[in-house]
């Protein structure tokens, strides 16, 4: 019997993916964001929500959309104007590093592109442990989940930048409490940038908007 | 449930090592699994044992070692383990707390012949 030291992260190989995916996306100057949430969150309205704002800042920015089934969500999205490039994962529960290297040169053909938001498929549990390249990843959750949604899910809070809280126009008829959820946000991970929207009102989205071409410019200019 | 694609990368890289190694026959792979991860336990289990039949690693056993999330105090370099996510050091009550372990997912070792 021998016994072999192997001592190497299970996902090397996926990390290793994402490391070419964010040295190829950043000598391009593009600021990338894999967009995570529940299924039903508000993660493709968000970004239709936000798709004109970004114009008129005016941010160049297209989107890579994964979903186990069906172009819907980019067919959504490209109505409004934004460049959108649908990925089918079949029967896997979230996006890898290699899935999304092959949606790079499509990504690339887009001259002059700021910001690309990666739309993860609708899982609270197993994207956080799949890095796709990102700058930031950012976790959505809506006023019609609990509030306690943080603590039942740390993994994807923890590996998050950012915390969109949306619907809030529908708060005042669940029992949502939104000072509560930025507690329990907060807890779990104490360093999470909070932003809330209503996509229906359009309330904080044009902040929300206004922050990520912040980053995107910052991006662009270091 | 991604359990399955870490089970299949684990094994990808338990191959490679074991042709590098010239080990035919696999008895026990060690894993180190981290409370904050997305990976549980028993379904690590439960995924390891349906990927191995009928392929070269059947019959070899999970070992899993599993990590708390652990903390240490900024201020006075306590190290303790973190329980219900108080950001609290539990000696000096300081909440400059950095977070020490919890996030491995990571292959130890193998055995076999």
């Amino acid at each position: 019997m021998h016994e072999i030291l192997i001592e190497e992260k299970i996902l090397a190989r996926n990390d290793e993916i994402a490391a070419e995916n964010r040295l190829a996306l950043s000598d391009k100057g593009i600021y990338t964001i894999n967009l995570v949430s529940s299924p039903g969150a508000g993660k493709t309205s968000l970004i239709e929500s936000m798709a004109d704002e970004l114009k008129k800042l005016p941010v160049s920015f297209a989107v890579v959309e994964g979903d186990l089934e069906g172009d819907f969500d980019a067919k959504r999205v490209e109505r409004r104007g934004v460049p959108a490039l649908q990925i089918t994962t079949g029967r896997a529960c979230h996006l890898d590093a290699h899935q999304v290297s092959h949606s790079l040169q499509w990504v690339f053909g887009h001259a002059g592109l700021e910001l690309l938001i990666i739309e993860n498929v609708g899982n609270m549990v197993c994207p956080a442990e799949y890095d796709l390249g990102e700058d930031a990843m950012i976790t959505v959750m809506s006023t019609a989940e609990g509030d306690d949604k943080p603590l039942k899910y740390p993994a994807i809070f923890t590996a998050s930048e950012l915390l969109v809280i949306n619907k809030t126009d529908l708060a005042p008829y669940t029992d949502f409490d939104i000072t509560k959820a930025r507690e329990n946000a907060l807890k779990v991970n104490p360093y999470l940038k909070i932003f809330e929207t209503s996509c229906r009102t359009g309330e904080g989205v044009k902040e929300f908007a206004t922050y990520l071409a912040e980053l995107a410019k910052a991006k662009r200019r270091s | 449930m991604h359990e399955m694609s870490i089970t299949r990368s684990m094994l990808e890289i338990t191959a490679a090592q074991m042709e590098a190694n010239g080990i035919h026959s696999l008895k026990k792979l060690k894993v180190r699994i981290g409370e904050l991860t997305a990976v549980e336990p028993d379904v690590l289990r439960f995924c390891f044992d349906i990927a191995i039949k009928g392929t070269p690693f059947e019959g070899a056993a999970l070992e899993i070692e599993e990590v708390p999330l652990g903390g240490k105090c900024r201020i006075c370099a306590t190290e303790f383990k973190i329980t219900a996510f108080e950001n609290r050091c539990p000696k000096c009550g300081s909440n400059e707390i950095e977070r020490t372990s919890g996030h491995e997912l990571d292959i130890i070792s193998l055995e076999g012949d």
